[in-house]
């Protein structure tokens, strides 16, 4: 991944023709988008020239390249029904598997596996440690099975045959995945050391070599399986796999068939009970175990020599195996079926306490032993190579390359990174390798439309780009329902991404004023703290007011509480209504207080200064005196200053309504002066 | 825990919902509803919750849910109910309210009877502008619905057209809505305001307001005490649990501090009301425990006999006065589970019937707890 070796795959995008027409991009975080354009065919084709272009951006170079052999697939978005004229869209995608509905259970529960992994103590030392890393690595392992059962179940029950294809390519994959995870298990997670290693790669032949199972099974449960003509096969399956106890078994039933052999058959029985095994506690040193392997090596050698088995070509050849001799297991291949197999048969009988470094030698020496020439190892078979190489970057390069999505590369490099075994191995670009592939895979289900949520939790465990990849993607979201909104909201607001925070709450707040939702509007932006929004809906608000005369949406704006100071505006919507309610419930002094705050503090907008001086009107024409001295000097000033101070004082002169309505203020103002003045003073001379 | 058998279903889930028994039923409930969100193509399914055959002989329950049958659904299913046992309500973010019925003699689901854009903005009859509907609320025949439109609409089961309409009912989103009584109805809204509507009555005008004091929170779920029809539990925005008594006051009696982000539904355990279960966006989903002593507890849930359930009410409902609307600060005799560790993604639903617990998350899976009270 760190080089550019290899050139990038050519990306076919189905229905378009690039030789009829020149095609544009656009690329995005997830998607590029293809369209045709008006243009004939001029030289070349667009598309192809910019793949194979080097590295035009970020995403194409990296991100693009490594997914796109794989994952691009061609959807019409936009179409002109084959109309020739017009121009169609294509939406491009990079990680197709995303959009295979039965691995959508892959990626939910290993997320919650992966989150635990974050979580995990690292203070635990040494074994414990160790041992919660390998429960990690078979958890990731059992998804990846129950998984595969599910897309076998489907492929079963499915009578749609390019569907059933389908299901059984992904079978397959995802068996070769488990397959790859499990060796790394064993080598890198576990790191078995010489003799258990040994254990554990049989267990990890037996697990996934199952050509056979069939074969086993018939046999086991035909009636005499002595006779079975399958009969020797499945002994020596076992013996290769070295399944004694079963081998033995039915040797059992063979030797009670034929008495007069009795004697082979208790000498074999008898080498194969006593070979020696690794065992997984510390009971034995490995010394121990390599001079007692030698003692039964040498007495299988003894019975062999002096012809005990020459009568039975079978039997010889299992004696010949135990002797790990190499063209005796040879002679079995199609019993063993890969090479790996055959490597770890030979491990088995010739060298039980390698060591993981000699494994390279065998694992080489096997591959080619094994396929003779006749046909090149497969990329699966390069993958496992690597691994026994101990390449471990190999590894994830070759699988990125070959696998058809992000999720495998991307959790097992995170599982490798907290056993600490990937030095900072610096990438010329972005970070680390764990978080590029991170990155990627996340990206990708940010690319779903429903997957996002979980894409969340891997950016945030990305320390250095993750949080730019999120702000980036979460913009990206279609906010369809309020209920979806909030959600993504919260995402934003436990992370402090005001920025986001803030478009959310405008997007919302735009679709409610759309809708001529007013109150939700006003929610929204109180939410965002968007003074200029919630001054723009306070100011449609005393619109509806002065149109209709009443106020809708009271109960919102009777419970604004401290959010009402938010912007000058909804403060003054606030008060104003307040006003109507004390007018309402005829508490005149502290309406007639408030009233006169409105504009002496300046709260009110001066356009508004009309409206509210006429409203004084009827408190000052009320029997009793409510304005005093004072407050009536203070109602003048403002009269005066709307009247000379303001620019648009042409226009009051030139509106007779305006003229009118200005004179019955004076007049009310006057004469409740004069009302107040006789009263202030007989209130003081008493 | 042993006892939850969980399934993933590729789906993320907005509501799950228990076919309620009939009433002479003695064994626990197994199938349920589940509605999806934010999917291309959503669903709503219908699934038997485990095998009974399987019965292990302590009464274990093995094998996970499995799927009945299910029926393709325009836009995020946003709530539903069990109309009776075999019909169910289904609120839709297209602002459509559907009614689907479950044939379970051949295991098939089929619309019956729909109501387009019942909730809408501006316009109902342009082709775009359906308003979600938020929630929905059953008694049989009738139904209530309550959206993003801030609109109420009662409909019956058997008429076409809406009985009634209250337009511009709410300024702001109404989240919830649960029947108070036969004829009133309690609704929750995005400012934190809880209210009374009497459908009776033909002002549009909610008959009594209550409201969170200060910060507006808004809240997003509502239920009724099953048998003390005065007691209001609601979850918010903040993933506080607020028990209001709505015959006093306008303000919660208490607030009690629980989820860390918005809690999504609350629900009084139908037959024990000692016992509230509610779920949130953080993950968790909380078992509310206010029987005071464990010894004490009535044992019919375990049995299921419904006689010895009559007998006890009387006594838990004393109990439950002074346990939810205790206003003293002995909380600390109500006993708090969690019963999600570790969950990372938003719990939407869950529904409580008998011993069983359903709950449905972002995370696509579904899960059955078949012994709550074990």
């Amino acid at each position: 991944m760190d080089e550019s070796d290899t050139e990038p795959p050519l990306v076919v995008v189905p229905g378009a023709d690039p030789s009829a027409r020149q095609l544009c991009f656009a690329w995005g975080p997830a998607e590029v988008l293809v369209c045709e354009t008006l243009f004939g065919r001029a030289g070349g084709s667009c598309f192809r020239c910019l793949s194979r272009s080097p590295s035009p951006s970020r995403f194409w170079g990296e991100g693009w390249v490594g997914a796109a052999a794989r994952a691009l697939t061609g959807s019409v978005a936009g179409t002109g029904e084959g109309a020739p004229s017009s121009s169609r869209v294509f939406v491009v995608r990079r990680d197709q598997d995303i959009y295979i509905q039965t691995l959508r259970k892959l990626f939910n529960e290993s997320h919650g596996i992966f989150m635990g992994l974050q979580r995990s103590e690292e203070e635990l030392a040494g074994k414990s440690r160790k041992a919660q890393l390998v429960q990690v690595s078979k958890n990731y392992r059992s998804v990846i099975r129950a998984c595969m059962e599910d897309m076998h179940q489907a492929a079963v029950s499915t009578r749609d045959s390019a569907l059933q294809g389908q299901y059984s390519t992904q079978v397959s994959i995802l068996s070769a995945m488990e397959l790859i995870w499990n060796l790394c298990e064993i080598l890198f997670v576990e790191a078995a050391a010489a003799g258990p290693l040994l254990l554990r790669l049989l267990d990890w032949v037996r697990l996934h070599v199952c050509d056979v199972d069939s074969m086993v099974r018939e046999v086991l449960s035909s009636e005499s399986p002595s006779k079975h003509k399958l009969f020797w096969n499945v002994v020596d399956v076992f013996v290769l796999q070295g399944r004694m106890d079963e081998a033995r078994h039915l040797l059992s039933k063979e030797a009670s068939a034929n008495p007069t052999s009795m004697n082979m058959y208790k000498i074999l029985d008898d080498l194969m009970k006593k070979m020696p095994v690794p065992s997984l506690g510390n009971t034995q040193t490995l010394t121990e175990l390599e001079l007692k392997w030698q003692h039964w090596h040498e007495e299988c050698q003894r019975y062999l020599q002096d012809g005990t088995f020459a009568s039975n070509p079978h039997m010889e050849s299992i004696c010949k195996i135990l002797l790990g001799d190499e063209d005796a297991i040879l002679e079995k291949k199609e019993l063993m079926t890969t090479w790996y197999h055959f490597l770890v048969t030979r491990l088995l009988y010739s060298h039980p306490t390698v060591k993981p470094l000699e494994l390279r030698f065998y694992a080489q020496s096997s591959i080619d032993l094994f396929l003779g020439g006749e046909s090149s190892p497969e990329p699966l078979d390069m993958i496992l190579m690597a691994a026994f190489e101990f390449e471990m970057h190999q590894v994830i390069k070759e699988c990125s390359i070959v696998l058809s999505n992000w999720w495998f590369v991307a959790h097992l490099t995170d599982l490798l990174d907290h056993c600490k075994l990937l030095q900072s191995h610096n990438l010329y670009f972005g970070s680390n390798m764990r978080e590029f592939l991170l990155l990627e895979y996340a990206s990708g289900l940010f690319s779903h439309h429903s997957l996002w949520q979980l894409g969340v939790d891997y950016f945030d465990h990305c320390p250095e780009y993750g949080r730019v990849y999120l702000e980036l993607h979460i913009e990206r979201i279609p906010l369809s329902t309020e209920q979806k909104a909030l959600k993504v909201l919260r995402i934003c607001e436990q992370r402090q991404m005001h920025e986001q925070v803030r478009s959310i709450c405008k997007i919302m707040a735009m679709k409610a004023l759309r809708n001529n939702r007013l109150g939700s509007a006003l929610s929204w932006s109180i939410r965002a703290k968007d003074a200029a929004f919630a001054t723009l809906i306070s100011d449609r608000f005393l619109k509806d007011y002065c149109e209709r005369g009443c106020f809708s949406d009271l109960d919102l704006i009777d419970n604004l509480g401290p959010s009402m100071l938010l912007s000058d505006r909804l403060t003054f919507l606030g008060k104003y209504r307040e006003f109507h309610r004390l007018y309402g419930e005829k508490r005149f002094p502290e309406a007639a207080r408030l009233l006169l705050t409105l504009m002496t503090a300046h709260i009110a907008p001066c356009s508004f200064w009309m409206t509210l001086l006429t409203d004084a009107l009827p408190l000052l024409e009320q029997k009793e005196v409510i304005f005093s001295a004072e407050q009536t000097y203070e109602l003048m000033r403002c009269l005066e200053d709307l009247t000379a101070g303001n620019p648009d004082k042409q226009k009051f002169q030139d509106d007779d309504v305006e003229t009118t309505k200005v004179e019955m203020l004076r007049l009310a103002l006057a004469r409740n002066l004069a009302r107040v003045i006789v009263k202030e003073g007989t209130v003081e001379r008493s | 825990m042993e006892d939850v058998s969980a399934k993933f279903v590729s789906q993320k889930i907005s509501r799950t919902r228990w076919r309620p028994l009939p009433a002479a039923a003695l064994q626990p409930p197994d199938v349920f509803a589940t509605g999806s969100w934010d999917n291309e193509d959503n669903r709503v399914s219908i699934w038997s919750a485990g095998d009974l055959g399987n019965a292990g002989l302590n009464g274990e329950y093995h094998g996970e849910p499995h799927l009945l049958c299910d029926i393709q659904h325009n836009g995020d299913v946003m709530d539903m109910q069990f109309l009776d046992q075999e019909r169910i309500v289904v609120a839709s973010s297209t602002g459509t309210v559907t009614i689907f019925r479950h044939h379970q003699n051949n295991q098939t689901l089929s619309a019956n009877h729909r109501w387009e854009k019942a909730h809408y903005h501006v316009d109902q009859d342009t082709s775009c502008g359906g308003a979600a509907c938020t929630g929905v609320v059953c008694n049989n025949p009738e139904i209530v619905t309550v959206g993003e439109d801030g609109r109420i609409n009662l409909f019956r089961a058997d008429q076409k057209d809406a009985v009634r309409t209250i337009d511009n009912a709410d300024s702001s989103t109404l989240h919830a809505v649960t029947f108070l009584r036969t004829t009133e109805i309690l609704t929750v809204n995005s400012i934190g305001q809880l209210k009374i509507w009497d459908l009776r009555q033909q002002r549009n005008e909610p008959s009594q307001i209550f409201s969170l004091a200060g910060d507006r929170v808004p809240l997003h779920c509502v239920d009724r005490h099953p048998n003390q029809q005065h007691i209001v539990a609601t979850g918010g925005q903040d993933g506080m649990l607020s028990i209001w008594d709505i015959r006093q006051g306008t303000m919660p009696v208490s607030l009690l501090n629980a989820h860390e982000a918005e809690m999504w539904e609350v629900h009084f355990h139908p037959s024990d009301p000692d016992h509230l279960f509610t779920c949130s966006e953080d993950g968790s989903l909380w078992h509310w425990d206010t029987s005071t002593n464990v010894s004490e507890k009535p044992s019919f849930l375990h049995q299921g006999g419904r006689s010895t359930a009559y007998l006890s009410h009387s006594t838990i409902n004393q109990s439950v006065v002074s346990a939810w609307l205790s206003n003293d600060p002995t909380k600390d005799r109500m006993e708090i589970t969690n019963l999600i560790p570790n969950q990372t993604l938003s719990v939407n639903s869950l529904d409580v019937l008998g011993p069983c617990l359903v709950y449905g998350t972002d995370a696509e899976a579904i899960y059955v707890n078949r012994q709550l009270f074990a």
